[in-house]
């Protein structure tokens, strides 16, 4: 029987993660706006994309108290990149050094997530602007091998709180934690072909 | 990082940064106080620019990639990517861009040409580049130049979208039909289109262009930018739209909204309302200078 995955699609990449959650058999229904989020489903992608753009048409078009309940309830859900950010309870801003593609990226401003229900604290920008994004292969956290990794203008897992575990770290920052039904990654599965990532948040439904 | 990355890794990364634009509005701006604006209105991206486009084709003369500090400043005042854009065939504007750490480089008919022949080589860059095409050849030549992304050319700064639905249409119309071809058809093809064999069987192979395709040029209200949508753009791109309307930051958030659920005819009406004036703009028939025929 396929489980019935949600994908918030007000921006970003989401396609490639219906993609991806197709081939392993997932149906996938699109969220837009208020009316979609209250039909059934069983789990949420939160994709990649602009974490600001996402948040603010989760708020204005009326879908972010309904999902916040659900993620609360146990629904399982992932983010990626904008989407972790979306998740954790604390953001913070990475601030590049403008002009400058070698200035140190330092912290700015601190802010709950839209969601705020992932215990870690995330930085976003972290690796500064475009000239910043990379390619890594790192292990996994109960994955054989290692996995390829896209980090485009990513943020990185700062702080782990109570209740959140590693999952994966590059160059010794964290770039993927588990909190119960709650998956959070830095980087996009949804761009590799390796499916191992959405595998293992498809098996996390009951 | 990037000392070890190979040439085709950046592409590939350049190309991934589109992807995640994608659905997404980038908004023309020429101060921090605009890019503010835009970032809160749900802007994915900002295009720093010295003038909007309606201001460059009122203005004429020869218009140039824009001041370093003013870009700058738009980079310290949003924290979404930051485009701007240098003219055609402009090496040394484009290294410039790529000094300060800009996120992608529109090489642009909007500004004056700098080369009549020669865009630039693209590939030489570590930054990404948008660039525009009126149909699929000119789309995959600017590909094969190393084009992360490409855009319609609409006609910028007009208000009139005609344009950019002809060339989107156009696109699409030649991505159907090198689509339908036999295999052993798409070498003539390759050589009508003007443009390396291996893009054509992309296209022939998955139907749609190997990077992504924004729409751009005219764009001025909720509707303009839907009906990209539903033509196949998979963004847009707003010039002089936003901020030579009567209330920037009211029109820039509809268009988000509409961008994001473009099917929805219901909410594009609610969207669509008290807007206040929309830029008066210039019918296409009414204009000297078409951008869109520079760098073909």
């Amino acid at each position: 029987m396929g489980k019935k995955v949600a994908v918030l699609a007000v921006q970003g990449a989401f396609v490639e993660h219906e993609r991806a959650l197709s081939k392993l058999g997932c149906e996938c229904v699109e969220l837009r706006q208020g009316p979609d989020v209250r039909q059934p489903f069983d789990a949420l992608v939160l994709p990649g994309g602009e974490s600001t753009v996402q948040a603010k048409l989760l708020r204005e078009l009326g879908m972010i108290d309904e999902l916040h309940r659900r993620i609360a309830d146990g629904m399982p859900v992932m983010g990626t990149c904008a989407g972790l950010i979306l998740l954790a309870k604390t953001v913070e801003e990475g601030v590049p050094g403008a002009g400058d593609p070698t200035a140190e990226v330092v912290g700015g401003a601190v802010a709950p997530g839209a969601f705020g229900t992932l215990p870690v604290t995330v930085r976003r920008n972290a690796y500064g602007r475009q000239l910043g994004s990379f390619h890594a292969k790192a292990p996994f956290s109960d994955i054989e091998g290692d996995v390829p990794m896209t980090f485009i203008r990513a943020p990185y897992i700062a702080e782990v709180h109570e209740g959140a575990t590693p999952l994966a770290t590059v160059d010794g920052r964290i770039v993927a934690v588990r909190a119960g039904n709650q998956l959070g990654v830095a980087f996009h599965p949804e761009l590799d072909d390796d499916l191992r990532i959405h595998e293992l948040f498809v098996s996390l439904i009951g | 990082m990037s000392e070890s990355q190979t040439a085709t890794e950046r592409v590939a990364l350049n190309r991934q940064l589109a992807q995640m634009l994608k659905g997404g509005v980038i908004m023309d701006v020429t101060t921090p106080e605009q890019a503010h604006i835009a970032e809160e209105a749900g802007a994915c991206a900002v295009m720093a620019l010295e003038r909007i486009p309606a201001d460059i084709r009122a203005a004429g003369g020869v218009s140039r990639m824009s001041d370093p500090k003013m870009i700058k400043g738009i980079q310290e005042a949003v924290s979404i990517p930051v485009m701007a854009k240098c003219r055609i065939g402009h090496f040394v504007e484009a290294q410039v861009l790529q000094a300060i750490d800009i996120d992608y480089i529109d090489e642009s008919e909007v500004l004056s040409p700098a080369d009549d022949t020669f865009h630039i080589d693209k590939t030489q860059f570590n930054v990404p580049f948008v660039c525009g095409a009126r149909d699929l050849g000119e789309a995959l030549r600017r590909v094969a130049e190393g084009a992360t992304m490409i855009r319609t050319k609409g006609e910028p700064g007009t208000g009139d979208v005609v344009q950019a639905v002809r060339h989107m249409r156009m696109m699409n119309a030649e991505i159907r039909r090198v689509q339908n071809l036999r295999t052993d058809e798409l070498f003539e093809a390759a050589k009508q289109l003007q443009v390396p064999v291996d893009l054509v069987k992309y296209v022939h192979e998955n139907g749609k262009l190997p990077v992504v395709n924004f729409a751009a040029g005219g764009v001025a209200t909720p509707a303009d930018a839907a009906l990209m949508m539903q033509l196949g753009a998979e963004g847009v791109f707003v010039g002089s739209g936003i901020f030579k309307s009567g209330n920037p930051a009211k029109r820039a958030q509809a268009i988000v909204k509409a961008v994001a659920n473009y099917t929805d005819a219901k909410l594009i009406a609610e969207l669509s309302e008290d807007l206040g004036e929309a830029m008066v703009g210039i019918n296409e028939n009414e204009i000297a200078l078409l951008m869109a025929e520079r760098g073909k």
